[in-house]
Parts: C-alpha cells; sequence; structure tokens
C-alpha cells in the first residue's frame, strides 16, 4: 500500500540515520533521508491529483491495533481523504524540498546526521498527525511534532538561548495539551469512541445538550470545541499561547521553514477543519475562534512591522497568517482556512528558505539593518524573495492573475464579511487592515534587505568574515569567504555593532537602519549554492502558481466534489463569497496597495521617516517593539511564582523538611547515639565489670522478684 | 556453736571483698586475679557449707571442680600477664584501656 509506504519511510529513514548516525556517515545519512522523502512525495501527489479528479475516495487503511480496553477500541489506521491528501502534500514537498535544501545550509555543521534524522522523524509524525483516523493517533502526531519541534529548536544546544526556546516551546505546548487531552477525555466521554467518523455523525445529535464541567452547567459541544481548541490554539501560536513561535526561530533556518511555518504550527488549524463539523454545532465555539484568529493575526502583523531580526519578522508573519486561517475557519470557510494554509505553507516556506539563503550569504547576520543593497549580488534568492513576498501580501488582479496569497488571504477576509455576523465583521476589518500591516512588513523586509546602500560594515558576523579572510583562519562556518579581498582601506572603520547573533533575544537597540553605517566592509556576498537554490525554485512556483490552479477545488464551485464532506463546505455560503460588494471585494488589495506605498514611502522615498515615526511615538514604538509586553507578563504571572515556588518547595519543603527529618535526621541520630556510646567506653577491666555486675544484680533481682 | 548462717556470713564478706577488689583497685592486675579467686573461694564456701548442712556429697564434688577451674584460671590469667607485660611493659590497671572507645 502506497500510503503505508509514504508514511512509514520517513520513521525507517530516521531510525536508520539516527542510529547510524556517524557510523554511516554524513553522504549516506543524508542521501536516505532525503531520498526517503522524496519518495513519499512522489507518492502522495498521486492521491492528491486523485482527489483533485474525483477519481478517489475517502478511505481507511488499517495497520495495527493499538488499544482494546472496555468500550475504548483505537487502532493505528490511516485515513485518506481529500483533506489528508492535501496535507500529505504539503508534508512531504516542503519536508522534501527542506532536506534538499539543508544539504547545503547545514554543510558545515558537525552534527548533520542527528539534524537529519530528526527531520525525518519529524515529517514521520506529522503525516501521522495529518493520516489519523481516531483523536488518540492525532494526539500521538501531535506529541511527536512537538518532540521534534522541541529536539530542532535546542538543536544547537551548546547555545543557552537555543535551550531556554526549545524549554519554552515545549512548556507552552503543554498548555495547549492540556486543553487538548482534556477535549479528547471529554469527547470519549461523551460519545464514547475516540473515532474521528463517528464523533463528527453523532456530533449534530448533541447540539444543545449540557454537561457538568468545573460545578456549572455548560453547553456539550461548545465546551468540547473549545478545550480541543486551546490544543490548536498552542500549537498553532495563537495569542496567548504565542510566545513560544518567535523564540523557535533559535533552530537552524530549514527547521524554521519546515515545522514553524509551513506545517506543524498548521496542525491546529488542520484539527479545527477535521473537526469542522463538530464545530460547526456550536455557534460560540466559533465565535470565540473567530475573535482568537482575528486578534492574532492583527497583534502579529503589527509586532512584524517593528522587528529587526528577517528570521523573526517572518515568524510573527506566521503567526498573524495562522490567525487569517483560524477566523477563516471561524466564519464557516473551512475550505478558505484549507486553502490558505495550502498557499501559505509554499510561500512561508519559500520566505523562510529566502531568508536562510540571504543568512547564509550574509555569513549568519541576522539583523536587516546590517543589510541593503543585496539584490545584485545573490539575484536567484532576491527573485525567490520577491516571488514569496508578492504571494504573502496577495497581488493580483480577479478573473486574470494573482499570486497564491491574493486567492486565499482575499477568500478568508470576504468570508468574514459575507457571514454577515458581528464577529464576521469585526474580523472583516481587522483582516484588512492586517493585511495592510502584511503586505507593509514584508516590502519593508524586501527594502531593507535588497535594496538601498550596503550597510554591513556594522555587523560583527562581517566583520569576522573579513578578518578570517586575511589569514587568521579560526575554522568558520563559512567556506567560500576564501577569496581575494582587496579592501584593506575599510578596516578601521570597526564600529560598536550591537551582538545581534543567531538567535540572541532582541536587544532594546532602536536604532533604525539609516543609524548604521554604510558600506560593504569589503565583504562580497555570495550567493547560495545549487542545493539550495533548487527547493527556493521550486517553492517560487508554488507560491506562484498554487493560488491560481487550485482555488476552483479549494473553495470554489468544485469544492463540494473536492472535498467529499472531510470538511464543512457550505456550498450556498462559499458562492455568497463571490457576491460580496465591489468595495469588500478590493478592500483586500486596496490594503495591500497601501501598505506598499507606505513601505516604499518609508524606506525608498524618505529614509528618515521611520526614524521620526518612531521617534514621536516612543511609547507605542516600545510597546511593539516589545511584543505587547507578553513574555514580560508571563514572566510576571506565571514564571516568576513558578520560579518561587519551586524554591519554597526546594528550600523548605524538600532541604528543610523531608531531608532535615528524614536522612539527615536519621544520620544525626546515628551519630550522637554513637558519640554517646562512646563515651561510655572507658576500656578500663573494671568498668566491664561493674557493669556486668550490676547487670546480673538486676537480672538476679528480677528472677527472684517473680 | 557455728551454724549455717556464720559460713554464709564468712562467705558474703569474702564475695564482697573480692568485688570491691575487681573495681577499687587502681594499681594492679594481679590483684584483679586474687579478687576473682577470693569470689570462687567464696562460691566454694557456699557450697561445702550447703554441702554439710544438706548433707549431700554433690556440693562438695561441685566444690572440687570449681578449684580445678580456678586453678586453670589463675594459669591462664598469669600467663596472660606475662605476655601483656612483656608487650606493653606495665600491667599498670591505669594504663589497660586498649578498648577506650
Amino acid at each position: 500500500m502506497n500510503i503505508i509506504a509514504l508514511v512509514f519511510l520517513p520513521l525507517l529513514a530516521a531510525i536508520v540515520g539516527g542510529l547510524g548516525n556517524r557510523a554511516l556517515g554524513n553522504t549516506i545519512v543524508k542521501s536516505i533521508t532525503t531520498g526517503a522523502l522524496f519518495i513519499s512525495c512522489l507518492l502522495a501527489w498521486p492521491i492528491f491529483i486523485g482527489f483533485l479528479q474525483g477519481n478517489d475516495h475517502a478511505h481507511v487503511v488499517k495497520v495495527l491495533s493499538f488499544i482494546t480496553s472496555g468500550d475504548l477500541k483505537v487502532d493505528w489506521a490511516l485515513r485518506v481523504d481529500s483533506l489528508t491528501a492535501v496535507m500529505l502534500v504539503v508534508v512531504t514537498t516542503v519536508s522534501s524540498l527542506v532536506h534538499l535544501y539543508s544539504w547545503g545550509y547545514m554543510a558545515e555543521d558537525p552534527s548533520q546526521p542527528r539534524f537529519f534524522a530528526y527531520l525525518s522523524l519529524f515529517t514521520f509524525a506529522m503525516l501521522m498527525l495529518v493520516t489519523a483516523d481516531s483523536l488518540i493517533q492525532m494526539f500521538f502526531g501531535w506529541e511527536g511534532v512537538g518532540l521534534a519541534s522541541y529536539l530542532l529548536i535546542g538543536f544547537w544546544y551548546e547555545k543557552p538561548s537555543a535551550q531556554a526556546a526549545a524549554i519554552k516551546a515545549f512548556v507552552v505546548n503543554r498548555v495547549g495539551d492540556f486543553g487538548f487531552s482534556l477535549g479528547i477525555f471529554g469527547t470519549f466521554l461523551v460519545f464514547g469512541t475516540v473515532s474521528i467518523p463517528a464523533i463528527l455523525a453523532a456530533a449534530p445529535h448533541m447540539a444543545g445538550s449540557t454537561i457538568g464541567f468545573l460545578g456549572m452547567r455548560v453547553d456539550t459541544m461548545t465546551l468540547l470545541c473549545l478545550l480541543l481548541f486551546v490544543g490548536a490554539m498552542g500549537k498553532s501560536a495563537q495569542l496567548g499561547l504565542h510566545t513560544w513561535l518567535p523564540d523557535a526561530m533559535e533552530g537552524p533556518t530549514p527547521v524554521s521553514a519546515l515545522i514553524h511555518a509551513a506545517t506543524m504550527v498548521t496542525a491546529g488549524v488542520f484539527m479545527v477543519c477535521r473537526l469542522s463539523p463538530m464545530f460547526e454545532t456550536s455557534q460560540t465555539a466559533l465565535t470565540v475562534v473567530t475573535y482568537v484568529g482575528a486578534a492574532t493575526a492583527f497583534f502579529a502583523a503589527t509586532v512584524g512591522v517593528v522587528q529587526t531580526d528577517i528570521k523573526r519578522v517572518i515568524a510573527y508573519s506566521t503567526c498573524s497568517q495562522l490567525g487569517y486561517m483560524f477566523f477563516g475557519a471561524g466564519v464557516g470557510a473551512f475550505g478558505g482556512a484549507m486553502f490558505h494554509l495550502f498557499t501559505h505553507a509554499f510561500f512561508k516556506a519559500l520566505l523562510f528558505l529566502g531568508a536562510g539563503s540571504v543568512i547564509h550569504a550574509m555569513h549568519h547576520e541576522q539583523d536587516m539593518r546590517f543589510y541593503g543593497g543585496l539584490r545584485k549580488h545573490i539575484p536567484i534568492t532576491f527573485w525567490a524573495m520577491m516571488a514569496g513576498t508578492l504571494a504573502i501580501t496577495g497581488v493580483g488582479i480577479d478573473e486574470v492573475f494573482g499570486f497564491a496569497g491574493f486567492y486565499s488571504k482575499d477568500a478568508i477576509i470576504t468570508a468574514a464579511f459575507a457571514r454577515g455576523t458581528t464577529a464576521g465583521g469585526i474580523a472583516y476589518f481587522v483582516g484588512v487592515t492586517a493585511a495592510l500591516l502584511t503586505s507593509f512588513y514584508s516590502w519593508r523586509l524586501v527594502y531593507l534587505t535588497f535594496f538601498g546602500q550596503p550597510r554591513w560594515v556594522g555587523s560583527e558576523h562581517i566583520q569576522h568574515a573579513i578578518h578570517d579572510a586575511h589569514g587568521h583562519d579560526h575554522d568558520h562556518h563559512d567556506h567560500d569567504h576564501a577569496h581575494d579581498h582587496a579592501h584593506h582601506a575599510h578596516h578601521d572603520a570597526h564600529l560598536d555593532a550591537p551582538d545581534e547573533g543567531a538567535g540572541a533575544e532582541p536587544t532594546v537597540d532602536s536604532r533604525g537602519a539609516e543609524d548604521m553605517p554604510k558600506g560593504t566592509g569589503g565583504y562580497h556576498p555570495h550567493e547560495s549554492p545549487l542545493n539550495m537554490l533548487i527547493p527556493l525554485c521550486v517553492l517560487s512556483l508554488g507560491a506562484v502558481f498554487a493560488g491560481f490552479f487550485f482555488a476552483k477545488p479549494f473553495i470554489g464551485a468544485g469544492g463540494t466534489a473536492f472535498w467529499q464532506g472531510s470538511v464543512w463546505f457550505d456550498r450556498e455560503f462559499m458562492e455568497s463569497i463571490e457576491h460580496v460588494p465591489f468595495f469588500v471585494k478590493i478592500s483586500a488589495s486596496l490594503a495591500m496597495l497601501i501598505g506598499l506605498l507606505l513601505a516604499t514611502w518609508a524606506y525608498v522615498w524618505d529614509k528618515s521617516l521611520p526614524a521620526r515615526v518612531a521617534g514621536s511615538a516612543r511609547g507605542l514604538y516600545a510597546f511593539l517593539l516589545n511584543k505587547w509586553y507578553f513574555d514580560e507578563l508571563y514572566d510576571i504571572l506565571f514564571v516568576r511564582p513558578a520560579f518561587a515556588l519551586g524554591r519554597l518547595l526546594w528550600k523548605r519543603g524538600d532541604q528543610g523538611t523531608i531531608d532535615r527529618f528524614g536522612p539527615n535526621g536519621a544520620a544525626w541520630l546515628v551519630n550522637v547515639t554513637g558519640v554517646v556510646s562512646r563515651k561510655m567506653q572507658s576500656g578500663y577491666v573494671y568498668t566491664y565489670a561493674l557493669v556486668m555486675l550490676l547487670g546480673l544484680a538486676a537480672a538476679a533481682t528480677w528472677v527472684i522478684a517473680n | 556453736m557455728i551454724g549455717l548462717g556464720h559460713y554464709l556470713t564468712v562467705s558474703a564478706i569474702l564475695f564482697a571483698t573480692g568485688v570491691f577488689g575487681i573495681f577499687l583497685n587502681r594499681k594492679n592486675l594481679i590483684i584483679i586475679l586474687m579478687s576473682i579467686e577470693l569470689i570462687l573461694l567464696s562460691v566454694n564456701l557456699n557450697l561445702v557449707a550447703f554441702s554439710a548442712y544438706l548433707h549431700d556429697l554433690v556440693g562438695q564434688v561441685f566444690a572440687m571442680f570449681v578449684l580445678t577451674v580456678a586453678a586453670g584460671e589463675a594459669a591462664i590469667g598469669l600467663a596472660i600477664l606475662v605476655i601483656y607485660f612483656r608487650g606493653r611493659g606495665t600491667i599498670s590497671v591505669e594504663d589497660v584501656n586498649r578498648m577506650k572507645g
């Protein structure tokens, strides 16, 4: 069976690669894992095309029996339907391309087999998640991707910031997973089964019933949906549980592209879509989903505007786009949410891999303030990033052609309007605003990185590169800087640049790009090797054409035939999207244009503008730069109390009570007894004799007295 | 006439002398050995006195055994004492405290 090979090949590759590790060597492990992924990818596309053409129907392939205990029967089973097919294509395509890309990006890394084994392990867990036929198996995949994410964020474990980020991602996800597991327990309690089709079939009959929870009577379906949605919020980094995602950028860039942009973070959206008939039974839950999604879309977009780390900008962008998907699902456009997931996977993976290519070229400098003018030096990366930017901002003309985001994002925004509810209206308004911000920060990224004059000289990473190239050959992680450097003149221009090293917390250094010294410092960025450029080109194709080709089956007239009921697809509602007023139709494009104009104005025409704006609205700027102070808030609310409680239990509870009266107490007692009894051992024969005599007398007295 | 009570009284005095000799003595290990002999003699006196009083020869036979054991004990005790003196150069009770904790 193709599907079994598809899912388990990555696992096999991960086991062989992970256990073989150094014994097999870099090239063999990389070949095995990458090869397995490409085979999976080749197996996935026919399945997707089969559903696209309507030849294929949903089926379940049982692999093994998992749990049989009373009423609880769970199988390891792979469910293949339209929704799964979409995810299979997304996961295997992006994953195989990321594997290939990592050949180039990780070429200098000492533990490549480990990296590739983790990547394949992640892919397997993700495939288990999307093919899940029961909530238990979905939870297995859910935790599996969480584990792989943890391992890969902390891949460079010698960096304390990477360890911290990995732990943060894991802990924040525990909060979401707690909700998810409560949701699964509740679902089993209510429906007596964890099989997803059975739950979805039974869900409409449960609408309106109530259940006791925390001493209150609450609507059953609302409660279950909201608990499951908490899980989705954690995994998909929605407002409140989003704090781990920007920090997750500590991981290598291919990881960010695969896990924290294209696949794992969309697992929450996938779960909501998979359970869409269940969510449809509770308007309250859908409203919450809408509001949370809209709030996240707006929040992340505002923060993305002021970030200076290229990966963090894209990370907040991801967070924001996930918000779009959720409020798309919240207003009932599950097809639109899945469509945006599909297109987003391509263009966001592209943007991340492009950013990785830029970072590679710029010698691991991630701060955009030290970029500039890279267009001419790395032209292929530039055009790939342009494709990604055009796709995410949603450039296109109705009825003619548009880049991927034009179809999917605009569909979600118009669907929110067409829903006609208050939540929908607010989501529409927020969506348009976020589209403007999306356009602004995306173009800001492009302008700062590729246009203007080079500002490389201020970067410490570049300084290192220059110095290395002049004979102090430390074993540095770039390989192609050994070329001729004739520009000694710039050497003295060493400036105390902030060490915004790979992944350091952004220091509250509010200098603008224009404050940075100009000049190349004699450094020549090099275009990335071919194995990094090929994935960029393939993903560019996806970013350009995915929307154009797949709009019809995903959200258009072919929707009912394509989805085959695997997600809730309201034909009439989706058609009503086509008949919204003209201003609604063009509002997203208009917002995009305004964002583009603002970015061009601020970063091309009048470059002193950003500094002036930041100066005049200092409070707002600091608010955004500090990510709405979420980390600080959580630090006060949770982290510090947790530390205080831990310290209390450690000092008072463990050391002060258990150790004191337990092991230490026993030892003390033995010691004291020893000291006392030692004193009694005088060593003189006559004292022993006296004691013996007294004892004998006592014993004799006792015997006689009785 | 001298009755059982007198014998027992003498025996008790001998026993008490022996006991006090063991732990009031601070000088010489030989005195401790002598004290032990005194205790054994007092026991012998008891046995013989009761034997005569009860007209039962077993007590006197037992006294013979005790004398034998006492002789052996004195021989071994003195032998140990000699060895000890060779080793440590003293048999003063004050110095015999190697078992001190």
